[in-house]
Parts: structure tokens; sequence; C-alpha cells
């Protein structure tokens, strides 16, 4: 007998007392438990994930459509980063405004050569304001996964209020399961040393969040 | 179950070692007050906190009653993502497995993700048997590793060490396998973690293979979770070539969107965050991203032996947070390694002496490992009451009776007289001799659990209806209470 047999045959030998239950999934457990905290208009769901962000230590910014440019250029000059890891997909003019070199994101890069990149640059699948957390599934813009991770800073772009979701419930929803994916909740950090959390361990120390989208005043995008 | 502790003393006599520590005591009350207070915090901000409790609950229980069927849906699944699926038995057969699969790479050193299971069958030793080095890469397990220590706690192992023995640690260790400590460092947390981020570094940029488990395997989809912090997780799931998970076959979800009961719950409960820094899923294999080559080793090792038994059975709901550790009394001041196994505190208490059996005097004596003052089932995430599963246990090592070990159902002998009841004994006269462990349980809890510790509730009754459980001895009491309480605020 295989392993596998023998497992699934002690596993129905060990429930035998337990009585036949049928009940389709989707009927076997309640889910009384709330969709979302609260529902929040786009501007306090954007207030919310820019809070909580900044609480775990990630930098926030926010800006019109049009001035997402001169923000990334900014934050890129303002690291001294000389290069900068680009996914597919990345619209071109989010880095206009910077003189950074561009190193594109390709399956051939070894991971030595990741490390010695400064920036990297992505957009994201969704954003949770109730836990100030960012989502990549490697869609366009946002590459493979270790390109967030190796170089020592990130800059993030979401799309506000399309890409903001308030709970994770309502992200898990927008998400594909088949696709990797990486929640992000402020930069890198551990709470191994004494149980207090310390930030900046693997992952990138500096994460950068630009909130782009209408201009404070509400006008059309 | 092996990768315990060979030798183990009983729990009484590694709790009084424990105790009489007094560094040790101070880290571990340091941490865990720091750590309840936080988590209750992230927890009162959930408003509907006791559905997601009883959700977590209840899709734990019927995966759990429905074992069978998700685990060979999870294996269609994975298997068609592009994964390959092992079935483990034991300790021995899972080390095999992962043996063998790195030695097909060619390789001779792996990096490791912190992963319970593997701790829990001994994996690094084996590999090292075979010739293979294995990196913690996690920090609390890097200073583990370093110090050549065990484990203490479920998610901080290094959580009695304070900073100042992980700066010596890493200033004595750190040069022998690898990249040294940095000239002149120094105690702080950033410093330390710094050190920890250079020394790694290389490891994790040369790696070819990389060994896991997981928090999360979802049965329809066939996607693996891991829930971490510090980026090493990643690390170890993205770069490698090769990534192999082992992972008990308890950690089942039947669905995807399950996920968004658990990833509410045990950020909240373990770290006392909204969310964790970082949280990876993925589904097999993708193409140009991430290993090219994913295996999923699933581990029985007790797990069905434990499943067999009614009461039992609910500590497989565990999702490993630890709550319980972190307020349970007993822990704060026996220490982990006390508990004789890689789970430690009230968990550890219920699911070492049901995954290993209870022949041995560690084993028998844990379930006396605890005041019953239901401390940890009132934070359990899961709600899984260890208070009635600790009386189960102590019924069955007194009484005996039929248990199932290695798939076959064996009648236990009462342990009259034999050196396991002694050591339970002990171990019973241990905790009911500290009154301040006793005091220290979380007060909420008495509401639920009025308990007077004379009687037993349950399944417990006909046990302490003809025996007296052990009076308090008022001279050792004393004794203890001069040693330990000295230059410390009263409670
Ligand atoms: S028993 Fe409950 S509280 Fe303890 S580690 Fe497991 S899930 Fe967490």
């Amino acid at each position: 007998m295989s392993t596998r047999e023998r497992i699934l045959g002690r596993v129905r030998r060990a429930l035998a007392d337990v009585a036949p239950d049928d009940t389709p999934y989707e009927r076997a457990v309640e889910r009384a438990y709330a969709r979302e905290h609260g529902r929040l208009d786009a501007v306090a769901a954007a207030g919310l994930l820019a809070g909580n962000l900044a609480d775990y230590r990630a930098r926030v910014h926010r800006c019109a459509e049009d001035g997402l440019p001169a923000v990334v250029g900014r934050l890129l000059a303002g690291r001294g980063a000389r290069t900068v890891l680009v996914p597919d997909g990345l619209d071109p003019a989010w880095l206009a405004d910077s003189d950074a070199r561009r190193v594109p994101d390709l399956a051939a890069s070894t991971p030595a050569e990741l490390d010695r990149v400064d920036s990297v640059v992505t957009g994201c699948a969704v954003a949770i304001a109730e836990t100030g957390t960012i989502v990549l599934d490697g869609g366009p813009g946002q590459g493979r996964r270790r390109i967030t991770l190796v170089p020592d800073h990130h800059v993030c772009v979401v799309r506000v209020p399309d890409q903001v979701v308030t709970s994770v419930p309502l992200a898990l929803e927008r998400l594909d399961p088949t696709r990797p994916s990486t929640w992000i909740s402020g930069p890198s950090a551990t709470s191994d040393i004494e149980l207090d959390r310390v930030e900046g361990v693997h992952g990138p120390r500096t994460l950068d969040v630009v909130l782009v989208g209408r201009p404070p005043g509400g006008g059309p995008r | 179950m092996s990768g315990t502790f060979v030798g183990m003393p009983a729990f009484p006599e590694a709790a009084r070692e424990a105790v009489a520590d007094r560094t040790l005591r101070g880290n571990l009350r340091h941490a865990t007050h720091t750590i309840r207070a936080k988590r209750e915090k992230a927890v009162a901000e959930v408003s509907d906190w006791a559905e997601l409790r009883e959700a977590g609950r209840r899709i734990k229980d019927h995966t759990l009653r429905h074992l069978d069927r998700y685990l060979v849906q999870l294996e269609e699944s994975v298997t068609a993502a592009g994964g390959t699926v092992h079935w483990a038995a034991d300790a021995a057969e899972a080390n095999r497995i992962v043996a063998r699969l790195v030695a097909e790479t060619g390789e001779s050193e792996v990096v490791k993700v912190k992963s319970m299971a593997t701790q829990e069958i001994g994996l690094n030793e084996a590999l090292e048997a075979e010739g293979v080095r294995a990196y913690e890469t996690d920090l609390a397990e890097l200073i583990v590793q370093l110090g050549k220590d065990r484990p203490s706690h479920i998610l901080v192992p290094a959580i009695h060490r304070n900073r100042g023995e992980i700066r010596d640690v890493f200033r004595r260790e750190m040069g022998a396998w690898g990249r040294p400590a940095p000239e002149g460092l120094t105690d702080t947390p950033a410093e330390l973690a710094e050190a920890a981020r250079l020394h790694l570094r290389e490891k994790f940029l040369r790696a070819r293979v990389g060994i896991s488990g997981a928090n999360f395997m979802i049965a329809e989809t066939g996607t693996l979770v891991v829930v971490e912090s510090e980026g090493n997780g990643r690390m170890c799931l993205t770069l490698p070539e090769t990534l192999i998970s082992v992972v008990g076959i308890e950690k089942i979800l039947p669905t995807w969107r399950d996920l968004e009961v658990f990833l509410q719950t045990l950020p909240r409960s373990s770290t006392a965050e909204r969310m964790n820094p970082y949280t990876s899923m993925w589904t097999g294999t993708t193409d140009e991203d991430g290993p090219r080559a994913f295996h999923l080793v699933l581990l029985d090792n007790g797990r069905t032996d434990t499943l067999a038994d009614e009461v039992g059975r609910q500590a497989l709901r565990c999702i490993r947070c630890s709550a319980c550790l972190n307020v349970c009394p007993v822990y704060e001041r026996a220490g982990g390694h006390a508990y004789g196994s890689v789970y430690p505190g009230p968990i550890g208490a219920i699911l070492s002496p049901q995954l290993r059996g209870t022949a041995s005097g560690i084993d028998a004596s844990l379930p006396y490992a605890s005041s019953l003052c239901g401390a940890c089932y009132e934070v359990c995430p899961v709600a899984i009451d260890i208070p009635e599963v600790l009386v189960r246990l102590r019924e069955r090592v007194v009484e005996g009776g039929p248990v199932v070990r290695d798939g076959n159902r064996v009648v236990l002998r009462p342990a009259k007289g034999h050196a396991a009841e002694r050591a339970a004994m002990r171990a019973a006269r241990w905790a009911f001799a500290r009154p301040g462990a006793l005091r220290a349980g979380q007060r909420l809890a008495s509401r639920t659990r009025r308990l007077h510790p004379r009687t037993l509730p349950g399944p417990g009754r006909a046990w302490s209806a003809t025996r007296d459980l052990p009076a308090v001895p008022a001279e050792p009491f004393r004794d203890w209470w001069r040693r330990t309480r000295g230059g410390e605020e009263a409670e």
C-alpha cells in the first residue's frame, strides 16, 4: 500500500465516529462576520489606507495623475537612485522626470544583479484600507515577485479610488488565485527581538506608496 | 514525532530550572506582557472578532471532518498547477523524501523559512546527516541556530534571549557560518536586524533550493500561503530554482475565500498587527517567476492519530498564532524549553502528547503543565478548548483507555505507579504549588471557566472523584516565593 493510501485510510478510520454530513460547503459554515468594517466613501477609504500604511512606517505620498512623474522623480532622486528596475507594462510616463538608468525586469537576471539595483517602481493589483496593505499579483506594471524584494527601495503606485478596497474579504474577491501574489503591509520588519517591531530586515527597507488620483478638490480625472 | 529533545526531563524538573533562571524569566515576562497588551488592542479594533473566530472554528472543523476528500482535491489542484505532491506518514519518511529531492538537485546547501513542521520532524539534522547544510533565515531561528540553542516559542523561537545575549551570539558565531558580525555591533534591535540582513543576503543570492512550511493550503485552487514579517520567506520562496514545502495535512482550507477569515485573525493574534508585513501566495509554478520546480510534502506524523480522538482532534484546528503562549502564566514562568518539544505552551501541552503519545515522562507530564485557568481558550482565534483537552489527556494518562498510535487502535494501560504517572504527578504539584501562576491568568478567563483546581469538569470528573489533586506543599512554595520574588515587582 502506498503512503498516500495509508494516510487516507487512517483519516477515514479516524473519522468513523462522525455522522455523515453532505451539506454543501457554502451552507456548512456560517459566516456572520462583516464583509467590511463600515462602508467608507472613496475619500475616507484612501485616508484610512494612508493612515494605516504610515502607521507601519511606509512613506505615503498623494498626488493627482499629472503630478505623478514629479513625485516619482523626486523619490528616486531623494534616494540617490542611479538605477531603477522597471517591470513590463509600467507606464513610461511615471518615470519621465527621473534620469535613473532603467533596468528591465528580465527572467535571465540573476539575484546578484538585482541586488545591485537601487530602486524599483511598480503599480499594484489592489490595496486594502483597513489593514494598510498593497497586493501585487504580477500583472502589468508589477513584475516578477523578486523585483520588489531584492532592491532596498520600492516605490508603489496605487490608483485611487479604483484600486482601493476597504477590507480583506473584498480584496480576495478581486484577486485571481492562479497568479502568485505578494501582500505588503509596510516595509520589512521583525518582532524577533523581545517581541518588539523593528523595521528593516530582508525586504526593501524603504517603502514609498504613492496614492494617485483626482486632485483633492475632487475634479474629474 | 522525532526532533524532540532527547532525554528531556519531565516538565516539572525542566520548569524548576527555568524558574530559577532570573534572566530567562525577565526576558519572557517582558516579551509576553508587551505582546499581550498589543494583541488586545489589535483584536478590539475589529468589531466582529467573535464572528470571525466562530467562522474560523467552523471552517477548520468542517475541513477536518472531510479531510480525506480535501487532501485528494488539494493533490489534484497542486498537480494541475505544475507542482508535485509527496505523502509522508512520519518524520523519517518526510526527511527521506526531502533529502532525496535535495540530492536530485545536486546542491549541498538549502535556505529555510521558519516552519514548525520541519522543526517537528528534525529536518535540519536529517539533512546534515546527508551532508546538506540547512540555513535558517528567520531572525529568531538564526539566533537559535547560531547559538546552538533550542526554540522556545512558536513565533519567536529566541524569545528567551534578550538583545544583549543576541549581540553576543552574533559576534561569537556568525563568522563560522558566513559573513561575520559587523565591527562594533551594539545591542540595538535595528543594528542586530542589519547584521542579520548582511549575514544572510549572500546566502539568499546564491541559494538554489528553498525549504518552507505553509500557514494555509487551499484545496480548491492548490494555493499555498506563507505569512511572515522579515522578507526571508519571500527570499526562500522566490529566488531558488527548487522549492520544497513540508506541510501538516491539517493546514488545508477548502476554498480561496476562507482566507478572508484567517488573514484577519492570524496577524492580530500572533504579532498583534493589522496585517503582517509580507504574505506570499503561490499556486504550483509560474513561468519565469519564482521556482521552476515545486514539491509539496504532506505530513501525517501523528496527525491522523490525533484526529481519531473526538475531544483531542480540535487541537488540529491550531493556526500556530502563539497567542495562547503569550497569555499563559505557566509558560511565562517555565519558558518554552520546559515543554520538551517544538510546540511549547498550552498548545504544546495538548499537541505533543497527542502527536507523540504519552509513553515518555515528558509527554505524560505535559497535560499537567497548566493551571486550567482558561486564558488560552479565551484568546485562541479558532476557539480550541485547551483546558478540555488537557483534562481529557490527564484522564488518559491516569486511567488508560483506547487510543490510536501509528494508525492502529491500542489500549493504554493506566499509568499507576509508572514513571510517567510519577512525572505527571510532579507536574501537577508544580502547577498547583504556584498561586502566582494561577493568579496571573487573565481575569476574563475566570468568568467563563469557573474551575476549582480540586475538581475537574467533563471527562476528568471520574478521575478527580477518586483522587484528590495534590495539595499545595507549604514548604516548597515558600522557598519558591522567596527565591523568585526578590527584586521583582509584586503582581
Ligand atoms: S492553540 Fe489557538 S491560540 Fe494557541 S497557537 Fe494554536 S491557534 Fe493560536
